[in-house]
C-alpha cells in the first residue's frame, strides 16, 4: 500500500483515479491543481504523485518541477498524465524531472499497471 | 480489476458543460486580431479537459470533435494564426454542437450527425487542409497497428542497459524495471561495476552500475521497450533477439492477418442481410439506421454541487444543536427530580429550584430557536447556486444578437454572485433569455436611430442581481427607446383588452405589455417574436412566487425588475383569517395592511368597489365572496384589508383579521390534492393544522370571473 498524490483539475478524471488506485488498497489524496498539490506535498510524505499536465493555477510540468525542488522529493516516483501522443508534452515532463508518463485515455488497469510499474 | 466508468459520468458531464460555459465566455472576451494569450489559453484548456476525459469516459466522437477544436486552439495560442472573427464565431458554433453531443452522450440519445460533419468540415476548412478530415482519427490509429503487428519472437531477447549517471534522479529504479522484466519470462542479469567510482568520490545519488540481461520466453519487443519507455534517454539500451533461436518468417504472419479479420466482416454484414429478409423489411436503407432513441439510464437522479464550506456549516450547526439538546436533557432530568423529590416530600439542600430550572429551559429554548433557524438556513443554501449560472448565457446571446439585429450592445453585468435557489435558477432561465431579447429587439436602438437621439453609439444592457429583505431582484435595464406608451395603448384597445374609454396610468399601460393575448405583432421580428409572449414571462416567474413590474420612460429606456423568492421550499407568510380558517399570504406580495375607513370606499356602477387609498383608486376584493362564504360585515366598516401588488397594480383584499407573520414550508397542493385556482399551496402551522396559501393571482382572477357572472354584485 502506498500513499499517493493525485492532482488533475477534471474532477470526474481525478475520481476515476482516485477511486482505481483506492481499490488496489492504496490511501490516496486529492488535489485539483498545482498550487494545491505542492502544499499537499509540503505537508505531507508521499510514495507517488501522479499529475495531469494541462491545470489553472499551476502546471504539472511546473509542479513537478517545484517537487523536484523539495529534498523530499527528490526521487520520488512523479507521472505525468497527458493527452498529447506526441513526444513534446512527455519530454517537457522528463526534463522538469517526471518519471514518467500514462497517455490519456487510459483505462483503470493501464493506471494500476503503470502505478505498480514505480511502486515496484 | 473492472471498475464501473459510469459512475464517474456525472462528473464528467457536470464538467464538460462547465468547459464548454468558459470556453464559450472566454472566446466572447477574445478580441480579433492577435488574442490574448492568456485567455486563448484558458480555452484551450478547458477544450483539453473535455477531450482528455470523454476520451478516458469512452465518449470517442467528443473526444474526436473537440481535437479538432483544440488544433485550432492551439495554432492560435503558439501564434501560427491569426484570430479572426470567422474563426471565433465558427469555435462559438462548434461549442454549441460539443454541447449537443454532450448533451445525447449523457441523456442517451442520438446524434445528428449531419450537424456534426458539417462542423467538423467548417473546422477542417480552418485549418485549411493542414488537417484533413482523416487525419483526425488516425491520429491514435498507428500505435495500435505497431503493437499488434509484432509477434513474439521465439526464445528470447538480450538486453544491454546502460544508464546515464543521472538515471535516478526522476525517480526511475532499475530495480523495479528488472522486477517487471522478470514478470514477461526469466531474466538473468550481469551487472557491471568497472565504472563505480572510489568511495570517497562516490556521489550516493549518481548512478554507476550497467547491465547486460538476458530474458528468455515468448516476449514482444514492444513490451521490453516500454519498461524501458521512460528511460530511453537516460541510457544507452540495445535490444537484440537472442541469436541461436531467431525465427524469420515475420512477414507470414502479417500476410495473414487480413485473412483472418475479412471473413468477419463479411459473416458480419452477411448476417444482417438475412435479418432483414427475415423480416422483410423492404428498405435497405434502414438497416443503418441505429434506434433512434436507446433507452434511458434507470438510475439518475439530479445532483447539485456543493462546496465544502457549505456542508461543514451545516456539520457546525449539527454539532451547537446537540449541545442544545443535552442542555434541554439536563433541563429535562433536574424537572424529574424536582418531581421525585416533591412527591417523596423529603427536602434536599442541593436541589435546584423550579425558577432557576424555569430560567434554563427558556435559555434552552432561545438558543434551539436560534439552531433551527440557522440550520434551515444552512439547508437552505445548499440549494443555492450564483445566478451566474444565468448570466452566463447572456453574453453570448447578446453577442450573437447584436450582429444579427445589427446593433451595438454593451452588455453589463453585475452582482453574478448572488445566490438563488437551484429550482429557481433552473426555471428562470428562459424568461430572462426572453427578456434580454426582448430589451435588444424591441428596447435598444439601431446605432442610426440612436445617434439622430442625441444618445451614444452603443447602446448599454445592463443585468444586474442582488438580495433585498429575503428576495432575490434580477433587474435588465437598457438605455433604448422605451415603451411606446400610445401604440400599447393602441393595441391593447385593437386586441380588445382594455376599452377606449379606460382611463389608464402610464404605469398601467406598461403593464399592458404583460397582458395574455397582447402581441404587438407588427414590430415582432423573428428574434423575440417567437411564439412566446410576454404573459408567458410572467406567468414563469409568477409560477415561482415572483413578481415582475418594468418601468419605462420613452426615449430614455426600461427597467424590468423580478422580484424572487430565495427559496420554493419556504415562504414568509401573512397569517389571516378568513371566515374559521386561518390562511397565508405571501409576504412577497403584500404591499400594506390596513383599516378601511368607510368614506373611502365607492361602488363603480356596473364594476367592483373601489377604495381610495390616498390619490389612487384601487379595487376591493371580498375574500368572503371568492370563497363562497356569508358576507358579515356588509358595509366594510372598519374591516381589515390586505393591499396586494397584482399585475403591477395594487388590489385590496378584505379579510375577517389579521394574525402573525411567519415563516412556512410550503406542501403541493397539486401533489398532494388538486389544482385550487385561488391557491398555490398549503402549509402545516404550529399547532398542526393545515393553512392554504393564497395566489393572489388567482383570488383576482376568481373575483373577476364571479364578477362577471353576477355571482358578486356590485
Amino acid at each position: 500500500m502506498a500513499r499517493i498524490l493525485v492532482v488533475d483539475d477534471s474532477a470526474s478524471m481525478r475520481q476515476m483515479v482516485a477511486f482505481t488506485l483506492k481499490g488496489a488498497g492504496h490511501e490516496v489524496v486529492e488535489t485539483s491543481d498545482g498550487v494545491e498539490a505542492l502544499a499537499s506535498a509540503k505537508s505531507g510524505s508521499f510514495d507517488l504523485v501522479i499529475t495531469d499536465v494541462n491545470m489553472p493555477n499551476m502546471d504539472g510540468i511546473t509542479l513537478t518541477r517545484e517537487l523536484r525542488a523539495l529534498p523530499n522529493y527528490r526521487f520520488t516516483p512523479i507521472l505525468t498524465l497527458t493527452t498529447e501522443s506526441s513526444n513534446e508534452k512527455k519530454m517537457a515532463g522528463k526534463q522538469a524531472g517526471a518519471t514518467g508518463w500514462l497517455v490519456k485515455p487510459f483505462n483503470p488497469d493501464q493506471l494500476l499497471a503503470t502505478a505498480k510499474k514505480v511502486l515496484g | 480489476m473492472s471498475i464501473d466508468m459510469s459512475q464517474f459520468h456525472e462528473a464528467f458531464f457536470d464538467e464538460s458543460f462547465e468547459g464548454l460555459e468558459i470556453m464559450e465566455s472566454e472566446l466572447l472576451t477574445l478580441d480579433v486580431g492577435a488574442g490574448d494569450a492568456e485567455i486563448i489559453n484558458t480555452i484551450f484548456r478547458a477544450a483539453h479537459s473535455i477531450k482528455g476525459g470523454a476520451g478516458t469516459f469512452g465518449f470517442m466522437n467528443v473526444s474526436e470533435f473537440t481535437h479538432v477544436m483544440e488544433t485550432l486552439l492551439d495554432e492560435m495560442r503558439d501564434g501560427s494564426r491569426d484570430v479572426t472573427q470567422f474563426a471565433v464565431d465558427s469555435l462559438l458554433e462548434s461549442i454549441d454542437v460539443l454541447r449537443t453531443m454532450l448533451e445525447s452522450a449523457r441523456d442517451n440519445t442520438e446524434v445528428d450527425e449531419e450537424m456534426v460533419a458539417a462542423r467538423y468540415a467548417v473546422l477542417n476548412g480552418i485549418l485549411k487542409g493542414e488537417q484533413g478530415d482523416s487525419s483526425v482519427k488516425e491520429v491514435e490509429a498507428p500505435s495500435l497497428a505497431e503493437a499488434s503487428t509484432e509477434k513474439p519472437v521465439g526464445a528470447g531477447w538480450e538486453i544491454s542497459f546502460i544508464p546515464h549517471t543521472n538515471l535516478l534522479m526522476a525517480g526511475n529504479d532499475p530495480v523495479r524495471m528488472f522486477r517487471a522484466l522478470s514478470e514477461l519470462g526469466e531474466l538473468r542479469a550481469t551487472v557491471d561495476y568497472s565504472n563505480l567510482q572510489p568511495f570517497n568520490e562516490l556521489v550516493p545519488e549518481d548512478l554507476y552500475l550497467s547491465w547486460l540481461l538476458t530474458l528468455t520466453g515468448d516476449i514482444l519487443q514492444a513490451d521490453i521497450e516500454e519498461v524501458f519507455e521512460w528511460v530511453e534517454d537516460d541510457c544507452d539500451l540495445t535490444i537484440t533477439p537472442l541469436a541461436a533461436n531467431v525465427q524469420s518468417e515475420p512477414l507470414v504472419v502479417i500476410e495473414s492477418e487480413p485473412e483472418t479479420i475479412e471473413p468477419v466482416q463479411v459473416s458480419a454484414v452477411t448476417s444482417v442481410k438475412e435479418q432483414v429478409s427475415e423480416n422483410s423489411v423492404a428498405d435497405n436503407a434502414s438497416v443503418n439506421k441505429k434506434p433512434a432513441t436507446k433507452p434511458k439510464k434507470a438510475t439518475e437522479s439530479a445532483s447539485i454541487r456543493v462546496g465544502i464550506d457549505k456542508v461543514d456549516e451545516i456539520i457546525n450547526l449539527v454539532g451547537e444543536l446537540v449541545i442544545t439538546q443535552s442542555m434541554l436533557d439536563q433541563v429535562g432530568e433536574d424537572l424529574e427530580a424536582n418531581a421525585e423529590v416533591a412527591s417523596s416530600g423529603a427536602e434536599c439542600g442541593s436541589q435546584k429550584t423550579n425558577a432557576d430550572i424555569l430560567l434554563r429551559l427558556s435559555k434552552g429554548l432561545a438558543q434551539l430557536e436560534r439552531n433551527t433557524r440557522e440550520l434551515q438556513d444552512g439547508v437552505m443554501r445548499i440549494r443555492m447556486l450564483p445566478i451566474s449560472f444565468v448570466f452566463s448565457r447572456m453574453p453570448r446571446l447578446v453577442h450573437d444578437l447584436s450582429s444579427k439585429l445589427n446593433k451595438k450592445i454593451e452588455l453589463l453585468v453585475s452582482g453574478e454572485e448572488t445566490e438563488l435557489d437551484k429550482t429557481v435558477m433552473e426555471n428562470i432561465g428562459d424568461p430572462l433569455v426572453h427578456l434580454v431579447r426582448n430589451a435588444l429587439d424591441h428596447g435598444v436602438e439601431t446605432p442610426d436611430i440612436r445617434l439622430a437621439a442625441g444618445k451614444a453609439e452603443v447602446g448599454t444592457l445592463s443585468l444586474n442581481a442582488y438580495h433585498q429583505g429575503g428576495n432575490v431582484i434580477i433587474e435588465i435595464k437598457d438605455d433604448g427607446a422605451g415603451i411606446n406608451k400610445a401604440k400599447v395603448r393602441a393595441k391593447a384597445i385593437e386586441k380588445g383588452i382594455i376599452s377606449e374609454t379606460d382611463h389608464l396610468t402610464d404605469d398601467e399601460i406598461n403593464h399592458l405589455i404583460f397582458a395574455p393575448g397582447f402581441s404587438t405583432a407588427d414590430v415582432v421580428s423573428d428574434v423575440s417574436g417567437r411564439g412566446v409572449g410576454m404573459d408567458v414571462v410572467k406567468t414563469s416567474i409568477n409560477k415561482l412566487g415572483g413578481r415582475v413590474v418594468v418601468e419605462s420612460e420613452e426615449g430614455k429606456g426600461s427597467v424590468f425588475t423580478i422580484r424572487l423568492p430565495l427559496t420554493l421550499a419556504i415562504l414568509d407568510g401573512q397569517l389571516v383569517t378568513v371566515g374559521s380558517e386561518s390562511y397565508v399570504i405571501p409576504l412577497i406580495a403584500i404591499i400594506e395592511s390596513l383599516q378601511i375607513d368607510r368614506a373611502q370606499i365607492n361602488a363603480v356602477a356596473g364594476k367592483a368597489e373601489v377604495y381610495k387609498l390616498r390619490d389612487e383608486y384601487i379595487p376591493i376584493i371580498r375574500a368572503r365572496a371568492v370563497f363562497g362564504l356569508e358576507d358579515n360585515k356588509a358595509d366594510l366598516h372598519e374591516s381589515l384589508m390586505v393591499i396586494v401588488e397584482v399585475d403591477g397594480a395594487p388590489v385590496g383584499i378584505i379579510v375577517d383579521d389579521l394574525q402573525g407573520q411567519q415563516q412556512v414550508v410550503i406542501k403541493s397542493l397539486e401533489t398532494n390534492y388538486r389544482k385550487v385556482e385561488t391557491m398555490s399551496g398549503a402549509t402545516i402551522l404550529g399547532d398542526g393544522t393545515v393553512a392554504l396559501i393564497w395566489d393572489v393571482n388567482g383570488m383576482v382572477n376568481v373575483h373577476k370571473k364571479k364578477l362577471n357572472n353576477g355571482v358578486i354584485k356590485a
